[in-house]
């Protein structure tokens, strides 16, 4: 969306503010506050440059899936939608406590145990925390920086013969900016539980974003979408069965984006330019004008 | 401005050009500087009495009006817009015809414009050599591999005459921006975009004239710059992807881990009949 909208002659403050957050909002992974400290240059007005962090932060954050450490050292928590209590409060439920975010800081600044009203009730809990183990394992295994959190994300209170939802979240984040790369790995599978048709549906999303920076500007961005069912079952089968759907997609959608990288060279890069002419030789710059005024003549003759 | 140019390199390649209007917006005292030093896709217009398309940029500019380099009027007409004096314009109509040539071999297709004018320097010149292809496939890709994608290149050559009379000096400067999305096979979506800029000087002999010497330059620039951004800027987004999530072993008869579970087994059955 065009951030920019009509040109006036003066912007107005709200209209900086619009831009200033589009910038923000558009970071790179991991990037967001090398953006905010030009920003500020570029701006040299403070009181907008804050209006628009305030609410380009926690936007930014929750779409990055970012991860904290929390002010207790008892784990990490997940800045996201799905675990949000309030603006900057997020719920943790390996370890059932609510954390408080400052999201421009990007840190935790403290943590506080769970109430009750907070918490899934025992049945939908059983289901997520042997989800949660599983995923756990996954992650450990194949993301090396990942973090991982499940949620209750829809009947949080149901007993033994309700319907409800859980989100699982997987995000891993590589940042190395004096190496000029940062990149992000975003997956979000949601797993309906249908105790009437005794099905889990699970549909994932999954996101990578790279930024590779040394002297150039170059950007991936993929997203992919799929779903998947399996029958339900007890919490622990039903999990080893959810994880390693998840597992399988995962791993089948990198493989098809290795066979991107591996086409984009020889196939996909030649629809913008050739690494040579067809005729495999450099472009003869010397017999050129030659070539032209031939060009110019078969031209002239087929026009006859 | 060096925040200005830092929040450039930041911002998705894809949106540098919402980026560049909001900045303008925001620094309208620095306008020019920002337009001068912040490279924008390639526009387009329709030299009609030619009946061929010519690229926009700011060496081809007079106010709002641009230049064709096919029949050397402005579009819109503009009365008494800059034109390059007769030598300039006759090496001009020639490097156009050539380059057009060269494109055609290297991008089976696309757009290109060449542009000279004269600088401060005795007898030297300036160039701007400009190419934009389309190459999805509802464009000019041959294969129909992309939903999208668009590759715009740059260079400006700056040509002065050395003091021997045989040769010259060559200064030039190419950036190539690139977006291309491609349909992965799954529901998804592959984009990559990026653009970089980079810079050669050389001394060439005259022998074969400016045209050749810069059409050398440029043809190994591009070929580099190609390079570049295949083996070591894609490179290293795919390395990103790979170190994010590491390719498991897939569990088949031959992987390590059907191997060793394969052993496992037949351990278990030899161990059951003892």
């Amino acid at each position: 969306m065009d951030p920019t909208g009509p040109v006036g002659e003066e912007l107005s403050d709200e209209q900086k503010i619009r831009i200033a957050k589009w910038f923000l909002l558009n970071s790179p992974p991991g990037e967001i506050q090398y953006v905010a400290k030009d920003l500020q240059g570029v701006l040299s007005n403070d009181v907008i440059y804050q209006a628009a962090a305030r609410e380009a932060f926690p936007i930014h954050n929750k779409e990055q899936l970012l991860s904290v450490e929390m002010s207790d050292g008892s784990g990490h928590v997940l800045v996201c939608q799905y675990g949000e209590i309030s603006i900057n409060h997020f719920i943790e439920l390996r370890t059932a406590q609510v954390a408080t975010i400052n999201h421009i800081k990007q840190v935790c600044t403290g943590v506080r145990l769970a109430t009750d009203s907070e918490l899934p009730s025992t049945y939908p809990e059983g289901y997520r925390s042997a989800i949660d183990s599983e995923v756990m394992r996954y992650v450990e295994e194949a993301f090396p920086a990942g973090h991982c959190a499940v949620y209750v994300t829809k009947g949080k209170d149901v007993d033994d013969s309700g319907c409800f939802e859980l989100t699982i979240v997987i995000s891993s984040a590589k940042l190395s900016p004096k190496n000029f790369c940062n990149g992000r790995w975003r997956s979000i599978w949601v797993a309906q539980f249908d105790n009437g048709l005794r099905t889990v549906e699970l549909k994932g999303h999954i996101k990578i974003s790279a930024h590779y920076f040394e002297d150039g500007n170059v950007q991936l961005d993929t997203v992919y979408d799929d779903k998947e069912s399996t029958i339900l079952q007890g919490p622990s089968e039903t999990a080893s069965a959810v994880v390693t759907i998840i597992q399988n997609f995962e791993s089948a959608y990198l493989a098809c984006l290795e066979d991107c990288y591996s086409k984009l060279s020889d196939n996909t890069f030649k629809e913008l330019r050739r690494k040579l002419p067809i005729t495999r030789t450099l472009f003869p710059w010397h017999t050129a004008r030659q070539l032209s005024m031939n060009r110019e003549l078969t031209r002239e003759m087929s026009n006859k | 401005m060096e925040a200005a140019l830092g929040l450039m390199r930041r911002m998705p390649p894809s949106l540098s050009r919402t980026a560049l209007s909001s900045l303008l917006l925001l620094l309208p005292d620095h306008s020019s500087e920002l337009l001068s030093l912040v490279d924008q896709p390639l526009e387009v217009l329709w030299d009609e009495g030619c009946g061929k398309q010519f690229l926009l940029c700011d060496y081809n500019r007079d106010g709002d009006s641009h230049r064709s380099p096919w029949s050397n009027t402005y579009h819109p007409p503009l009365e008494d817009g800059v034109l390059p004096p007769a030598h300039l314009r006759d090496l001009e109509v020639e490097a156009n015809e050539i380059f057009a040539l060269y494109r055609d071999q290297y991008y089976e297709g696309g757009i290109s414009s060449v542009y000279l004018w004269e600088t401060d320097s005795p007898e030297g010149f300036a160039a701007c050599f400009l190419i934009k292809k389309d190459g999805s496939r509802t464009g000019e890709g041959r294969r129909g591999l992309l939903e999208q994608g668009l590759w715009d290149a740059i260079h400006v050559i700056e040509v002065e005459k050395a003091n021997d009379e045989t040769t010259a000096h060559y200064c030039l400067t190419s950036t190539v921006m690139l977006s291309m999305k491609s349909a992965t096979g799954f529901q998804g979506s592959f984009d990559l975009s990026g653009s970089i800029t980079r810079q050669m000087e050389a001394d060439l002999s005259l022998s074969e004239g400016h045209l050749s010497n810069m059409g050398r330059m440029i043809e190994d620039m591009e070929s580099k710059l190609r390079n570049g951004l295949d083996q070591v800027y894609f490179g290293k987004t795919r390395e990103m992807v790979f170190t994010l999530r590491e390719p498991l072993d897939t569990l088949t008869a031959t992987s390590a881990t059907g191997q060793s579970i394969q052993h496992e087994v037949i351990n278990d059955i030899v161990r059951s009949r003892t």
